[in-house]
């Protein structure tokens, strides 16, 4: 018979929410979920922000980020409800018995440490171990997951180790003591999935060598498929839907559950490529202030009005770079820029007041692209009094107006951002990107902290906002799903160079170059088995070179 | 390739040496423009402006500024720091036995005042909003809000004169032993530790405080690390940089904020002799008085940021 490892039963977590200009009330954050895993298996929490995933993954080490706080239900790890072990039972456990491994790895270690002192301080701390012990253990785990230079890794700080790396470090961390429980929380949401696959094929073989209990959080489904064995879905702090692996991805039996497998379905023909572009950037070079070193070499695409060229990279690709140079913030070295048939100075202070308005950009994070302290109607009224001179009662329809384009409707021209939701923030910013009617939007990473379900609905918007004003978008993504989703033409960039471009149907059909090809494989499919299959894939290429 | 720390060190020191020369103007300019004439007052109310005019020349007033100024420099670069106006003794051998007693006095405060301040600061963390913090926190308040002299009084009221414990006179001389010149600083140092101890506690509590919002702190706790520990040996090596700054401000202080703690307790150190000196109207001491106190505090500050990018291991382990 299993050996059951944790069993939580009716678990109910509150906390304390301060809203702008009310008393403070509690929150239920997490309303009486139940779940059971056994020894050496794993078990995929997933959901959007707000599920409440993160707060039950750290319930079973019975700890609450921030004012959270356990109101209800058992914790049982071990056969032992941890929730009444006290401050000391705690400590005991945790480090020992469950480990965790947090989302971003560098923030997560201690900058001032070196990183082996970090991953066996619980072992050493606990007496578990001698030091050389401790220090042999990590790095056969540093070279069990795959680290380059596990005899000496350890000496390195975490500022000297790249985020990919630093992960497993954190995972090597994790596993050190023998904990029979390991809490992943979104272990691969900060990386690039060309590093994400790599990083997610090492923890999973970690956690299948060492027959360790998991739970694995995440919000992409695609990617809690490969790990898990059994799957909660999760929404407003309630389970939606529990069951095997198999189950949840091929079989769904909740709307929402549907609604997430099959969430990236947007569908787009591709636009005629034969039209005179409205940008053209033809061989730039930049580089930075006091460097030598050029983040953009030789760049060259077109973009035809009313049109969508995706910018795809990893981080450090340059795409946020290009980005730069077309808005005039980083001046290009060479090459030049023309928009609208007439040459774009290269610095933002030679443009004139109409280059700046037919050339608008939406940013990745809507929350501090706005002011705080301002309305609704004053930022998205901003640019209609700066470049058309509106007033009054004129500029207040022209927002109501606008708003209604971005289907926010009545209501909200009085809201101040911290009172709209994550979606809500982003089509407030398309709409005051909107509101200068501008040729060219420059959308970087827009949908990148979005839940899926609501990314997908800026996406529709962008999309129906092109058709209706006939405005092109720069898209720079790293996500291909989006790319697939929103581009008439795509730029694969890599290392500050134009790898591969053309219009989607050609960039997304074989032959590949082998970049492209890397990225493209490493997007996990909402599939079992995936993971699997391409490693085998590649192990079989890399044998037949 | 020199190390960036090397470079950054070495910036700093010049840095520090520019910023010497800059006070060493600052103060001859300073002297300059203050009101009243050192002949006169050497001379009083009997002078004839004959003996006036002799004794200008004589001391070398007449001379134009910026000659007078390098001529100075040049002697204060060969550890020359000119006569006395008032006794016609060189300055240099006077100043360096009360610049010795002075900081004699501070070293004894900061080595019992910095380590006090950083554990409780740490207690103030480990306790945070509860009692231990704000105990720590009112009385620490409440002594730096106390003038010195007062706290002073205060002090010689209850041990010297109540219970008699410590002098209240902290007299000092040539060949007195080290445990007894200890006994007779005693009320001072008691004075200056409860001056500064607020400062350097509040600045640790908040710089910690801050490093406590961190992820590694909670990377930490979810170790099941002991609180102190994770204060200890989690938050307080990134809290260096901070803590260094506010605690060398506070030695600085301990040298040159001294003058009313050493008059009060009638101590031979440098704040009474710049005082005497002032009130005669001794140009040559003052300035060498105002160019000791620049070379300490941009000295301690200099130590201060070298700390800092030391304490830094961004800057220590490039990539």
């Amino acid at each position: 018979m299993p050996e059951t490892l944790l069993d939580v039963r009716g678990l109910v977590i509150e906390a304390t929410s301060y809203p702008p200009g009310e008393p403070p009330k509690d929150v239920t954050l997490v309303h009486g979920v139940s779940f059971t895993l056994e020894k050496g298996k794993v078990l995929g929490l997933i959901g959007e922000s707000g599920a409440g995933k993160s707060t039950i993954g750290l319930s079973s080490m019975a700890y609450g980020r921030g004012g959270v706080r356990i109101t209800g239900g058992e914790v049982w790890l071990n056969g032992r409800d941890i929730l009444k072990g006290g401050a000391g039972g705690l400590r005991a456990l945790r480090g020992k018995e469950v480990t965790y491994v947090a989302q971003s790895a560098a923030a997560a270690f201690n900058p001032a440490k070196p990183l082996m002192e970090q991953v066996i301080e619980t072992t050493l701390a606990r007496g578990m171990m001698g030091r050389a012990e401790a220090e042999a253990r990590a790095v056969d785990l540093f070279r069990q997951l795959g680290l380059p230079n596990p005899e000496t890794i350890g000496k390195r700080f975490p500022h000297q180790v790249s985020g990919g790396q630093l992960q497993r470090v954190m995972t090597a961390m994790a596993l050190c003591p023998k904990p029979d429980l390991v809490i992943f929380d979104e272990p691969t949401t900060a990386l690039d999935v060309t590093t994400q696959i790599d990083v997610l094929a090492a923890i999973k073989r970690a956690i299948h060598e060492t027959g360790v209990g998991a739970l694995y959080i995440t919000h992409d489904l695609a990617v809690v498929a490969q790990v898990s064995d059994h799957i909660m879905v999760l929404r407003h702090g309630k389970t939606v839907e529990y069951g095997t692996c198999q189950q949840i991805i091929e079989a769904p039996q909740e709307d929402y559950t549907r609604a997430l497998v099959s969430v990236r379905s947007i569908d787009h023909a591709e636009k005629n490529p034969d039209v005179a572009p409205v940008l053209s950037v033809q061989n730039v070079t930049a580089r930075y202030k006091g460097t030598h070193f050029d983040v953009l070499k030789n760049v060259t695409v077109d973009l035809p009005p009313g049109q969508t060229l995706a910018i795809v990279g990893e981080s450090g690709s340059g795409k946020s770079t290009l980005a730069r140079v077309i808005t005039g913030l980083l001046p290009a070295a060479q090459g030049r820029i023309t928009f609208d048939g007439r040459d774009l100075s290269p610095d933002l202070s030679g443009r004139s007041r109409n280059d700046l308005r037919e050339l608008q950009m939406i940013y990745q994070m809507a929350d501090v692209a706005m002011n705080p302290r301002q309305t609704v109607e004053t930022i998205i009224g901003r640019p209609l009094e700066f470049y058309f001179g509106l007033r009054g009662a004129e500029k207040r329809k022209r927002v109501q107006e606008l708003l209604d384009q971005i289907e926010m409707g009545k209501g909200f021209a009085d809201r101040y951002p911290a009172e709209l939701s994550g979606g809500q923030k982003q089509r407030v910013c398309i709409a005051r990107a909107l509101a200068a009617k501008p040729k060219l939007i420059i959308c970087d990473e827009v949908t990148s902290a979005l839940d899926p379900l609501v990314a997908d609905g800026i996406l529709k918007l962008l999309l129906e906002l092109q058709a209706q004003e006939g405005v092109a978008y720069l898209f720079i993504t790293h996500d291909l799903a989006t790319v697939r989703a929103i581009a008439d033409r795509i730029a694969v960039m890599f290392k500050g160079k134009v790898q591969r471009y053309g219009p989607k149907s050609d960039v997304l059909a074989p032959p590949f170059d082998d970049y492209t090809d890397l990225l493209l494989s490493s997007v996990p499919e909402m599939k079992l088995g995936w993971l699997e299959q391409v490693l085998d894939h590649r192990k079989m290429e890399g044998a037949g070179n | 390739m020199v190390h960036p720390v090397i470079k950054l060190v070495a910036q700093r020191i010049a840095l520090g040496l520019l910023l010497l020369l800059a006070a060493s103007v600052l103060i001859f300019v300073g002297t300059q423009i203050l009101p009243g004439d050192v002949a006169q007052s050497i001379l009083g109310q009997s002078a004839t402006p004959e003996t006036l005019a002799n004794l200008r020349q004589e001391l070398g007033l007449n001379e134009p500024a910026l000659t007078r100024y390098f001529s100075w420099l040049g002697g204060v670069l060969h550890g020359d720091l000119g006569n006395a106006l008032t006794n016609g003794q060189p300055i240099a051998p006077a100043l360096g036995k009360r610049l010795l007693n002075t900081l004699f006095l501070a070293a004894c405060a900061a080595v019992i005042a910095v380590p006090l301040a950083i554990i409780l600061g740490l207690v103030s963390v480990r306790y945070r909003n509860r009692w231990p913090d704000k105990l720590i926190s009112a009385v620490t308040l409440a002594t730096i809000s106390v003038p010195e002299f007062l706290l002073g009084y205060i002090v010689i009221f209850f041990l010297a004169v109540q219970y008699r414990l410590l002098p209240s006179l902290s007299t000092v001389y040539d060949g007195m032993g080290f445990g007894d010149r200890l006994y007779a600083i005693g009320l001072p140092v008691i004075v200056l530790v409860l001056a500064v101890l607020g400062h350097m506690m509040r600045m640790t509590r908040a710089a910690i405080l801050n490093v406590m919002q961190s992820a590694y702190i909670e990377t930490a706790e979810l170790k099941g690390l002991r609180p102190f520990a994770i204060i200890a040996r989690h938050a307080l090596p990134n809290a260096v940089a901070p803590v260094v700054n506010v605690v060398m401000i506070n030695l600085a202080y301990l040298v040159v904020g001294v003058v009313v703690v050493e008059v009060v307790f009638v101590y031979p150190g440098m704040g009474q002799y710049l005082v005497d000196h002032v009130s005669k109207r001794d140009v040559p001491v003052v300035q060498a008085c105002g160019l000791v106190f620049a070379g300490v505090y941009i000295g301690l500050n200099l130590i201060a940021d070298l700390v800092s990018i030391l304490a830094n291991p961004r800057l220590r382990h490039p990539k």
